[in-house]
């Protein structure tokens, strides 16, 4: 592994990793990625997550049944706070 | 605003199909302000999709989903009168679902962030830190089926930032506030849940991660 010949060993890169992406910080150069695989093949993986997320993920539809439920509990909502609704 | 025509009474089988093109959605959503069934039906059609999907992945189950998504909308006719349009009713409703979903999943006594686990390796072995070596990448190799099903499998508290996050693209201040944490919380639960996600990617067979 890489870490003896870098100042920051992988240990202590992962560690700040979270904040550094939070951040949005830029690590293409960051100098432990220059000589550590392990690290860009990790970080290059964990990119490639965040951009499968962004763009696979499919939108559903609901099943037909879900408006008649909601328009059941709308009505018995309404009856709840209007009783005396539809009454002469 | 343009008034709205008569509309003929809608079937309750299904949702009631307008024609979307007769009404913009401000006048749907002033109709549906006065009180009007019909354009709120109407509102619920054009937004039913993206509020259920949003609770899929936020819950990871369809019956679940169904459930939370009615109760967002039951939150919708309760609140429609005080949208005021500060911003696109859209992302307010977006909001809305996400509010119910949380509400729904803290009254369940669901914790939505485990800080303790925070950066510490997982029990089944798999390395906190990402510490796995793997010399391979997945660049290429996710398929929609496969990182659905990983991400059902996270924990509640990862999955809800993953979703928030890198899905339906909300700020880390933003999810912050929604989970009641710290932004430092919310950056190390997002990580965490990338890596759970690596881990059960690489996990899999390569002929099935592949579309």
């Amino acid at each position: 592994m890489t870490e003896e010949a870098n100042p920051v060993t992988c240990h202590e890169f992962q560690a700040q990793l979270p904040e550094m992406i939070g951040s949005g910080e830029s690590l293409a150069a960051h100098a432990h990625l220059l000589h550590c695989a392990l690290c860009r093949t990790l970080l290059a993986d964990l990119e490639t997550i965040a951009e499968a997320a962004r763009l696979i993920f499919p939108i559903v539809e609901p099943p037909d049944n879900l408006w008649k439920q909601i328009e059941s509990a709308i009505k018995k909502e309404k009856a709840a706070i209007e009783p005396d609704e539809g009454k002469e | 605003m343009a008034a709205i025509p008569p509309i003929t009474d809608a079937p309750s089988q299904a949702a009631p199909s307008l024609p979307l093109e007769a009404f913009s959605e401000a006048d749907l959503l002033a109709q549906a302000q006065a009180g009007d069934h019909r354009a709120f039906a109407q509102l619920y059609s054009l937004h039913k999709k993206r509020i259920y999907s949003l609770c899929m992945r936020m819950v990871g189950n369809a019956a679940e989903a169904e459930d939370m998504t009615q109760e967002a909308f039951l939150q919708l006719h309760r609140k429609i009168s005080t949208f005021r349009g500060e911003s696109a009713f859209s992302t307010w409703l977006h909001r809305l679902a996400i509010n119910v979903v949380l509400m729904q999943l803290r009254k369940k006594g669901l914790s939505l962030i485990s800080m303790d686990e925070a950066m510490e390796p997982d029990p089944k072995g798999n390395s906190g830190r990402g510490f796995g070596a793997r010399d391979t990448t997945l660049a290429g190799s996710i398929d929609r089926l496969a990182l659905e099903r990983a991400v059902g499998n996270l924990p509640a508290g990862y999955r809800l930032v993953f979703v928030l996050h890198d899905i339906e693209g909300y700020e880390h201040h933003e999810i912050a506030s929604m989970l009641d944490c710290s932004v430092g919380n919310s950056k190390s639960q997002l990580h965490k849940a990338r890596l759970s996600l690596r881990e059960a990617l690489h996990s899999l067979p390569r002929q099935e991660a592949r579309p």
